[in-house]
């Protein structure tokens, strides 16, 4: 067996070469986060306190969470357009059902998940580009947030705004919140056995349908997971504001997907990462204001700046990954 | 009652077609058990097609399938896998965005619990370990960075893992095109022990030596039927060449055609692999086929595509004099368009001369295309088919058509001939002779000693340098294997 020794030989070399790109890709969403923190300490370095963080990195949260949804959709090689008026929608059910008729705000949301199935189901069923029918729901759940509260308005039930105004000692409750939406999506995504289904639907569809698996209950599962945690977001939003508005989630779709593209994730081929995408969110939430009001940038230009912070991300992610290959 | 029928898998009068094009026309056939099966025959000759009706994947329009003395009605990929029928495609069914762990796991079901990662990498690298000792994988690794070789390495040990299903029938269709001869023998090894221990195998090859040594039994097929049928022992590669309709056997190493001495005609190509400075040189003449060899994955393809860089831009240890065209190893990654028609795809890399003003025009490309095809023989009823209605070997030659049909003076070849029948073969190595001899500079990489038989001078690399230098006189398969190991001694 002289020969198989030989052959192994550069094989396992080869292995220990190839983990690194994978590692560096890993590491740049987290390289990213702290670059924009240490530019935040160098400018104002009283930022950096319990109080800081939790006014910094509040708004965080929902959008970490939009971001999971967005990355669930993404996962499954497709966009959606609508998490946006859907977040918007969500706020403000919770802001006036939930608090006046509590059952019938959480039939509502239930049913909001079972939407994004049956959203799921149609585009496998009928092979609809996701991009047009997912822009065309940003429509109805837009329409319905206004016919539900033609005004800003609502006040968000007393449970939710103790949640979010929970004060844990020593670490800001933003960073616990961000840790456990991470460890959810990681565990429920990267780890559990049918979350290698989902992920290898978007990787090799025809590989998963040859296997035995339902593509259809892997596409309604992974909207799902998208309507639940676009549920979440739209909580945790009202829970910060206090009070809602039809528009007020309309951000949120751009973000959701620059967070988690930021994170690691590409738009095909079922290559994502939770950790990354809720890593990415901070970042974005973070670059977006507080990073840009302590440079003095006025309000004018933060989205500009935002979209740089984003091409300067995605431009080191080609260059790691190009070098990577040369050598 | 299920031991008490003789056969395993009995097809009778099997017919599938596609739209108005016949790809099985009645066939018939039986595997028993234990058994190692051959299967030959040309591209398009209908062995995909009849292999996708055994797992299921296609449905046979008229014929019935029995399986272990029962006839199937319903038969479906699910109630395939039930029965223990296992199949590894010429494509890759892997998913590349997983581990090598989450692909045993996709393909088990019962792997699931708390501790399903444990227990789907202790499958899979088991059965690695059994198939090709030494293969250097790790059940973490993620597909898309492994080599192509090393996949396939994946998706044969994933066919013959079981957990709550037994495996009785594995269909191997081209498995050791992206091997080299190293794990290709490993395989072949392997594929007897289970035969020996009663599971029945297909073996769909175009390497007719690997069926005629390997296989218990050999059926020959041609135009959507089964022409010839008899144990391994009654054929030899005359009789297999002669039954597939093919080209016939003719011996290659007689060419009368001498190469000039080298040197004499303008220098092509220089180019020096890896980094050190006395790493040796490849160098490549105007009107010489250059071969590139050693085991799979050891810097040739590397060298290959900085060659083709460094026609764009300056690199460093790289000098090309002439403009160049490669044809791709992984067709399906890396060398077809999957959304164009034959002609497109032909025509893509001449655009500069199929177009008028700004616009391509349609009258050119379909003439350059139609040249191609009836010069290379690209098995079509129309140019402006999709390219995916052609059959695996017909795609390549497309893709021959596309380097040989535009300006390039050198032509790059990625193991250009994976899956590609024995009679194509032949008549690419031809074309290749004659383009050679108007001027043409080929550099090859090929896993294949009968095709370096065809290159002017080869190159054996390993561990991504060159590690011998070899002239058409001094190639033999024993020093091209020699130098490939030459670190075991």
């Amino acid at each position: 067996m002289s020969g198989s020794a030989a052959a192994a030989k550069p094989a396992s070399r080869a292995i220990g070469r190839l983990n690194l790109p994978r590692l560096l890709r890993a590491l740049l969403p987290a390289l990213s986060l702290a670059l924009v923190l240490s530019a935040i300490a160098w400018l104002n370095p009283r930022a950096i306190s319990y109080f800081g963080f939790t006014l910094m990195l509040n708004l965080a949260i929902p959008i970490a969470l939009a971001t999971l949804a967005q990355m669930f959709v993404i996962a499954g090689n497709d966009l959606d357009l609508s998490i946006g008026a859907f977040v918007g929608f969500v706020g403000c059910v919770t802001a006036t059902w939930l608090r006046e008729a509590p059952l019938v705000g959480i039939g509502v949301l239930l049913g909001c998940v079972g939407v994004y199935a049956a959203l799921g189901a149609l585009i496998y069923l009928r092979n609809l580009p996701s991009i047009v029918v997912t822009l065309g729901m940003s429509f109805v759940w837009q329409g319905l947030a206004i016919l539900l509260l033609p005004k800003p308005g609502g006040k968000a039930p007393d449970w939710l705004l103790a949640t979010m105004g929970v004060k844990p000692p020593l670490v800001p409750f933003p960073i616990l919140a961000a840790l456990a939406i991470a460890a959810l999506g990681y565990v429920g995504l990267m780890r559990t056995s049918y979350g290698a289904i989902l992920r290898g639907s978007g990787g090799n569809a025809v590989a998963i349908g040859r296997a035995g698996w339902s593509l259809l209950s892997a596409k309604m599962a992974l909207f799902a997971c998208t309507g639940l945690f676009g549920v979440l977001s739209g909580l945790a939003l009202i829970g910060i504001t206090t009070s809602a508005d039809a528009n007020i989630g309309n951000g949120y779709t751009l973000l959701s997907i620059a967070g988690v593209i930021l994170g690691g994730g590409e738009f095909v081929g079922g290559r994502v990462s939770p950790i990354g995408a809720v890593i990415g969110a901070l970042t974005l939430a973070l670059a977006a204001s507080p990073l840009l009001t302590f440079m003095h940038i006025p309000p004018d230009w933060q989205v500009a700046a935002n979209g740089a912070i984003l091409i300067v991300v995605l431009a080191a992610r080609v260059l790691i990954s190009r070098r990577e290959a040369e050598r | 009652m299920i031991a008490a029928s003789p056969h395993l898998v009995r097809l009778d009068g099997v017919e599938k077609h596609f739209g108005a094009v016949r790809a099985l026309g009645g066939v018939d056939l039986t595997v028993e058990r234990g058994e190692c099966l051959g299967l030959v025959g040309h591209n398009g000759a209908g062995k995909s097609t009849l292999m996708h009706i055994l797992t299921g994947t296609a449905v046979a329009d008229r014929g019935q399938l029995m399986f272990a003395g029962e006839t199937q009605v319903s038969y479906s990929p699910a109630q395939a896998k039930r029965l223990g029928v296992r199949c590894v495609f010429q494509e890759l069914s892997l998913c590349p965005n997983l581990t090598v762990a989450e692909n045993a796991r996709v393909f088990h079901p019962a792997l699931s619990g708390f501790n399903w990662r444990r227990k789907a990498a202790a499958l899979i690298i088991d059965k690695l370990d059994a198939i090709f000792p030494g293969h250097g994988i790790g059940a973490s690794d993620l597909i898309q960075d492994l080599p192509i070789g090393r996949r396939q390495m994946v998706e044969v040990a994933r066919a013959f893992t079981a957990t709550d299903e037994p495996v009785r029938l594995v269909i191997l269709d081209e498995p050791t095109s992206s091997l080299d001869a190293h794990t290709a023998g490993q395989l072949l090894g392997f594929m007897r022990r289970v035969v020996e221990g009663g599971v029945s195998c297909i073996f769909i090859s175009h390497l007719l030596g690997e069926v005629l040594d390997n296989c218990d039994r050999i059926v020959v097929m041609r135009d959507g039927k089964t022409v010839a049928d008899g144990g391994a022992r009654t054929f030899d590669r005359d009789r297999l060449v002669s039954a597939m309709g093919g080209v016939d056997a003719r011996t290659r190493e007689a060419r009368a055609v001498k190469a000039p001495a080298r040197g004499q005609s303008p220098l092509r190509v220089r180019a020096r692999s890896g980094r050190g400075a006395g790493a040796a040189e490849l160098v490549a003449h105007q009107g010489e086929v250059i071969g590139l060899a050693g085991l799979a994955g050891h810097g040739q393809t590397a060298l290959l595509l900085s060659v083709f860089s460094g026609a764009r831009r300056a690199r460093a240890g790289i000098e090309v004099t002439a403009s160049m065209a490669l044809i791709a190893g992984d067709r399906q990654a890396d060398g077809i368009f999957p959304l164009w028609s034959i002609a497109e795809n032909i025509g893509v890399r001449s655009l500069a001369t199929l177009s008028r003003g700004l616009l391509i025009s349609r009258r050119r490309e379909d003439a350059l295309a139609d040249f191609w095809r009836d010069k290379i023989r690209i098995r079509t009823p129309d140019i402006h088919d999709n390219i995916l209605s052609l059959s695996g070997g017909n795609q390549q030659k497309a893709l021959f058509a596309r380097a040989l049909g535009s300006d390039a003076r050198i032509v790059l070849m990625d193991d250009p001939m994976r899956g590609v029948d024995v009679g194509t073969k032949l008549e690419v190595y031809d074309l290749i002779r004659e383009e050679a001899a108007s001027g043409r500079t080929f550099l090859w990489y090929t896993t294949e000693t009968d095709e370096l038989k065809q290159c002017d001078h080869v190159y054996v690399f390993r561990n991504g340098a060159i590690v011998a230098d070899l002239s058409r006189d001094e190639l033999t398969e024993q020093k091209v294997i020699q130098s490939s190991f030459t670190e075991a001694g």
